[in-house]
């Protein structure tokens, strides 16, 4: 079985391992951010660049590049935000990190902040996190105690401070120019891009960096090894560790850091997750959160990956990464992986999803507000007894009518689940019209 | 509406640590909320008045976020994760049992206030479904029996 090799989340679970800045500090907390303050900002972007790192918010798109898209000749100040937001089902890695050891993500802003030469940096955490925001609110204080943030880091001049504004329960918050608006005091509607890339026009209108929990806290790493030393963890062009999150029909669900493309989904299940409940077989798998395309079982995924080898994999082959997912037409999005074994009722699972996109729409373009609202209707009035002949077409004319007529990649997100489900799972979804009537209390996704 | 002079002093803190009055609208809404246990029509005048914002760029902040709510929740206000991974694990059975056990109906608030119950979107704890919050706490892993011995817990 491949080691799990911690790196980010390697004192989160130790015994006796608390989240005060003293534990911290025993631990060699605050060291790199030491050393950093004595760099030029251009060589800690230079070893960010050399790592290779990869956003682990969802996109995947490499960390040192964003960096440099900043507008640095408007002469604005610069904003550093940390999406800490962590809406997308099955995904529950940054909690780990800003419960369990914030002051790793305090240092790995600070840095990340030092080197972009922020003015102010904020942490955006999602409104149902109230004991996270406390956390991350005492740490701050312990930090600025300690001259770690706040007027003259340290002695080197630069000053940066660092707040921390909750969200109220919206999923687009997530996305970053929504973000931006919500951190405004405006509704989260996402802006268009371009103009509005937040490396150029984010919040106030200033040049802005928005990167994940998990990609600002490697950046510490990054730092600390040297970022050609960082490049050698995983495999070229994805490098570093992820922290996948299982959820789902498995045995053991949970968090597990993994260098990127040295672990296959059959061992992350099999092995490391305990397997499937006993006496069930795998139905289907969603890679990357729930908006990735979902996986079925006994697909083969054939194909060619981006250095020209050719690759023939059954579910359980895949690589965990950022590339393979994506080269079996999914992706590794934010790296919640959800298992559904062969009870689950695909169509069901479909209509629970589809409740979910419903619901967090923000509303603003209306092939999104309208079509999450009909794909939401249909499922459930499939799931309720009345499917229709021509459901499953019906499902997939309108999700191919939000995709890339929206505003922002939400209308992407909630047209993939059903594209894919109905696309790989006709027979589940056409069965449905000879299912009886049925009126359930809660609802209609209750899948059990 | 009254605020009380502890909560006046740190919203005027809170305002201060953003470039700009506007951005402190979810802030002092969630203060305010937290004092009131939600946000009537006074406070968004109120949240307006000290932004120097209109109170409509108040109010549809309000109306959008469903964390902000316009009715009073009751004094216990149950979550449950209504989202795929929690209801592979049961989420909706543990929802039905907290609806008996409490005797209040989903999205509803019991006419003498005491409970709430909502479905909430994945909480970020997919690996420890189902999950379930009262109030500010968080429970893991809640079956129908764990529901019911916390809702007991909330009867005391
Ligand atoms: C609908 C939607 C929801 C998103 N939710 C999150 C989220 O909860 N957390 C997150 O870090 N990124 C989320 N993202 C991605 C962000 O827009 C952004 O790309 C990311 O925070 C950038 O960080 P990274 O470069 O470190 O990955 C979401 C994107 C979309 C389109
Ligand atoms: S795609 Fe949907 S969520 Fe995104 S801006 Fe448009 S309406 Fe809002
Ligand atoms: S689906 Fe319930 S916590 Fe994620």
């Amino acid at each position: 079985m491949p080691e799990e090799k911690r790196i980010i989340l390697k004192y989160a679970d130790e015994p006796g391992y608390t989240r005060d800045i003293d534990c911290y500090l025993k631990h060699g907390g605050y060291e790199i951010l030491k050393k950093a303050v004595k760099m030029e900002p251009d060589t800690i972007h230079k070893e960010v660049m050399d790592s290779g790192i990869r956003g682990r918010g969802g996109a995947g798109f490499p960390t040192g590049l964003k960096w440099k898209f900043l507008d640095r000749k408007s002469g604005k100040p610069i904003y550093l935000i940390c999406n800490a937001d962590e809406s997308e089902p099955g995904t529950f890695k940054d909690k780990q990190v800003i419960y369990k050891d914030p002051h790793q993500l305090i240092e790995g802003m600070m840095i990340s902040a030092f080197c972009i030469k922020a003015k102010q940096a904020f942490i955006y955490i999602r409104g149902e996190f109230f004991e996270g925001a406390k956390i991350l609110e005492e740490a701050i204080e312990e930090a600025r105690a300690k001259n770690f943030l706040g007027d003259n880091i340290l002695g080197s001049g630069y000053s940066c401070d660092l707040v921390v504004h909750r969200g109220a329960g919206a999923y687009i918050c997530g996305e970053e120019t929504g973000l931006i608006e919500s951190l405004e005091g405006k509704r989260p509607y996402p802006r268009i891009k371009p103009p509005y890339f937040p490396a150029v026009l984010g919040v106030y209108q200033c040049p802005t960096i928005v990167n994940n929990v998990e990609t600002l806290c490697n950046v510490k790493h990054i730092l600390d090894m040297g970022g050609a030393e960082y490049a050698k963890i995983g495999v070229p062009n994805n490098t570093g560790t992820r922290i996948w999150c299982v959820s789902g029909h498995v045995q053991k669900p949970g968090y597990y850091e993994f260098p990127c493309g040295k672990i296959t989904m059959g061992e992350m299940i099999n092995d490391v997750c305990g397997g499937l409940f006993p006496g069930r077989t795998l139905k289907a798998i969603i890679p990357g959160g729930s908006s990735a395309k979902v996986l079925r079982a006994d697909e083969r995924f054939q194909g060619k990956l981006k250095d020209g080898t050719e690759f023939d994999w059954s579910i359980w082959d895949i690589p965990l990464d950022f590339d393979s997912p994506m080269a079996c037409g999914s992706m590794s999005g934010s790296g919640g992986i959800m298992v559904m074994d062969d009870t689950t009722d695909i169509v069901q699972a479909l209509s629970n999803l589809n409740a979910f996109y419903a619901h967090e729409s923000c509303g603003q373009c209306t092939p999104c507000r309208e079509g999450v609202q009909w794909m939401r209707k249909v499922t459930k009035r499939m799931c309720n007894g009345d499917s229709r002949e021509g459901d499953a077409d019906l499902l997939l004319s309108i999700a191919n009518q939000i995709e890339g007529r929206t505003v922002c990649a939400f209308g992407e997100a909630a047209a993939w689940p059903v594209q894919s489900f109905v696309k790989k799972f006709k027979d589940d979804f056409e069965a449905y019209s000879k299912k009886p009537v049925v009126s359930s209390e809660c609802g209609d996704n209750q899948l059990v | 509406m009254e605020l009380s002079p502890e909560l006046i002093k740190k919203i005027d803190a809170r305002v201060e640590k953003y470039p700009t009055k506007r951005s402190a609208v979810l802030p002092l809404l969630h203060m305010i909320q937290e004092e009131l246990r939600y946000i009537p029509d006074e406070a968004i005048e109120w949240v307006a008045h000290r932004l120097e914002l209109e109170p409509m760029q108040v109010y549809e902040v309000v109306t959008f976020y469903p964390m902000l709510k316009r009715t009073p929740m009751g004094k216990k206000h149950v979550r449950v994760c209504r989202t795929l991974a929690c209801a592979l694990r049961g989420s909706y059975q543990v929802c039905k049992a907290i609806q008996e056990e409490l005797g209040v109906e989903l999205d509803h608030t019991t006419e003498d206030g005491e409970y709430s119950l909502e479905f909430m979107e994945c909480l970020a704890s997919c690996g420890t479904a189902p999950v379930v919050m009262v109030n500010e706490e968080h429970y893991d892993n809640v079956d129908v029996e764990k529901a019911r011995e916390i809702c007991r817990g909330l009867k005391k």
